[in-house]
């Protein structure tokens, strides 16, 4: 489980002055459970998602994993970016176990889990090959095996399929929830993409900028397991229509 | 309907031919213009009667330098060694203090003004003062030719390392990666392909730094024989070694890019040189 308890996060710009980058965050995560993350740009949820992963120190309030705080990144911890970011010079095979080559963790099985996670993504024929030599969907593929292959309680995504084609983005939705179902875990999902939160998450974290806060945490009723037919049903529009009141409705206000 | 409308295959040897003389183009269309200019260049020096102290014909040049091979090797030689080993000393020397620079502000803002320094200096008004301080034999020669081709080694190592995607340090940081092994495992090798831009800088004005050198002190090498062969007005044989310099160049220039092609095969650079 994870507790956000009034976390902040200020940035001390290089003009000395405080930018709030997220502002009294308060947010209980179940195990097991999928919360997405969505708003503007510029409101947090990547900071939030860093603060989770230990990569950035709180400037008050408190973040425990399991009762335990977060004071740096834990190895229980997985981490998706929105650049697939491999190693252009390791096969993509190595680049699955680079992670745990640099904790000092390659066990003897590790080269055939790898190889299992790659296959159960559709990379089996592809262990040898280089980045380079691959597209930006499989890429992005090998980047989430990398995230799983020392099998993470906790998997962070920070917006992970903002950089590909609509069509390859869709089918890694679907593609993430079947793996979600076969090795259940906590995520948080960061996106720009209010369908794409509703059809991934439990929970949506609506979230607004100037200063970063929660606005609003919506639960998504929707019976599981899910696909994109469901995107036209009552349950789903009412759950994107809500966050976008949320997003847009917040910003009109302000214009006026 | 015109008959000739229908396209007929090309016959399958005929275009392997054709592709074959695309592909290796690039490498002997250059060639071809060379030899045409150096022909047009004999033509006019003998046409023309040019004298050869102002413009050797290229076969006074070729009949000259053969005539003493074994000399200009041997100035080729020495040359050859002051580039090489300035060379080595810039590599030495840049790697380390471009991750010096890129790995504190404090660091960075100590030795910058220091390098630009160092590079806002004429070399060749230094070389002279160098030669008293270091004495007249190999070191002052190393020295010059290091101060010409390190600078802009750091800065391409520099520029390197500083171009590792962000979130590539934050996946080390989070596998808990000490700073050797980011540097080791991650900034280093991504910073490979900038790194041999640089040293493909580097080794070209190794070459010039090595030259400038002879001129103002040596006993031996190409710049040297240059000097001294236009001293006695033996033109052509200071063309031979400009040649040959020339030629130096080009070849350790693409001893870099073979070694760039080995090493860093995903490096985006490789095909475009």
């Amino acid at each position: 489980m994870i507790t956000i308890d009034r976390a902040s996060k200020v940035f001390l710009t290089r003009d000395g002055e405080d930018i709030v980058a997220l502002k009294d965050a308060s947010l209980t995560i179940g195990d097991c459970e999928f919360i997405a993350l969505v708003g503007p740009s510029g409101c947090g949820k990547s900071t939030l998602l860093r603060l989770i992963g230990g990569l950035l120190p709180l400037s008050n309030g408190t973040i425990t994993i399991d009762g335990a705080m977060v004071t740096g990144p834990r190895e229980d911890t997985g981490i998706v970016f929105q650049a697939p970011t491999l190693l252009p010079w390791a096969t993509i095979k190595d680049n699955v176990l680079f992670p745990l080559s640099l904790m000092g963790k390659l066990r003897p099985d590790s080269k055939a889990k790898a190889s299992q996670l790659l296959d159960m993504v559709g990379l089996g024929g592809f262990e040898q090959k280089y980045p380079r030599e691959l597209s930006g969907g499989m890429q992005q593929r090998a980047a989430i095996c990398r995230a799983l292959l020392h099998d993470p309680s906790v998997l962070l995504m920070d917006e992970p399929f903002g950089a590909l084609d609509a069509l390859t983005r869709e089918e890694l939705t679907l593609e993430l929830l079947r793996i979600w179902t076969e090795r259940p875990k906590t995520i948080v999902f960061v996106t720009h993409s209010i369908p794409e939160a509703v059809l991934l998450a439990d929970r949506v974290v609506v979230m607004s900028p100037r200063p970063g806060q929660i606005v609003e945490i919506i639960d998504v009723p929707l019976s599981r397991p899910r696909s994109f037919d469901q995107e036209g049903s009552e349950a789903f529009q009412g759950c994107a229509r809500r966050i976008r009141e949320l997003i847009f409705g917040r910003r009109g206000a302000r214009a006026a | 309907m015109q008959p000739d409308a229908i396209v007929l295959p090309t016959p399958a040897p005929r275009r392997k031919k054709a592709a074959l003389w695309r592909r290796t183009q690039e490498f002997w269309l250059p060639l071809v213009v060379l030899a045409l200019l150096v022909l047009a260049w004999e033509i006019a020096c003998r046409a023309f009667g040019v004298p050869a102290f102002l413009l050797p014909s290229p076969s006074a040049i070729w009949g000259e330098t053969w005539a003493m091979r074994m000399q200009v090797l041997t100035h080729a030689g020495a040359t050859l060694t002051t580039v090489m080993v300035g060379f080595l000393v810039s590599v030495i020397i840049s790697l380390p203090l471009a991750v010096a620079l890129t790995s504190s502000r404090m660091i960075a803002n100590a030795i910058y003004p220091i390098l630009i320094l160092t590079q806002s200096i004429p070399k060749v008004a230094l070389a002279p003062i160098l030669v008293v301080v270091l004495g007249a034999n190999e070191l002052p020669r190393i020295v010059i030719t290091f101060l010409v081709a390190f600078f802009p080694l750091v800065l391409s190592c520099a520029a390197g390392l500083l171009a590792v995607p962000p979130e590539l340090l934050e996946l080390g940081r989070a596998c808990k990666a000490s700073r050797w092994q980011e540097l080791v495992r991650i900034r280093l090798p991504f910073a490979m392909p900038i790194v041999f831009s640089g040293l493909k800088a580097a080794i070209a004005l190794a070459v010039v730094g090595a030259v400038v050198a002879e001129f103002v002190n040596a006993d031996r090498g190409l710049g040297y024989l240059i000097v001294s062969a236009t001293a006695f007005f033996k033109v052509p044989l200071a063309w031979g070694a400009l040649i040959l310099l020339s030629f130096m160049g080009i070849v350790l220039f693409q001893i870099v890019v073979a070694i760039e092609r080995i090493l860093v095969p995903w490096s985006n650079d490789n095909g475009k040189q």
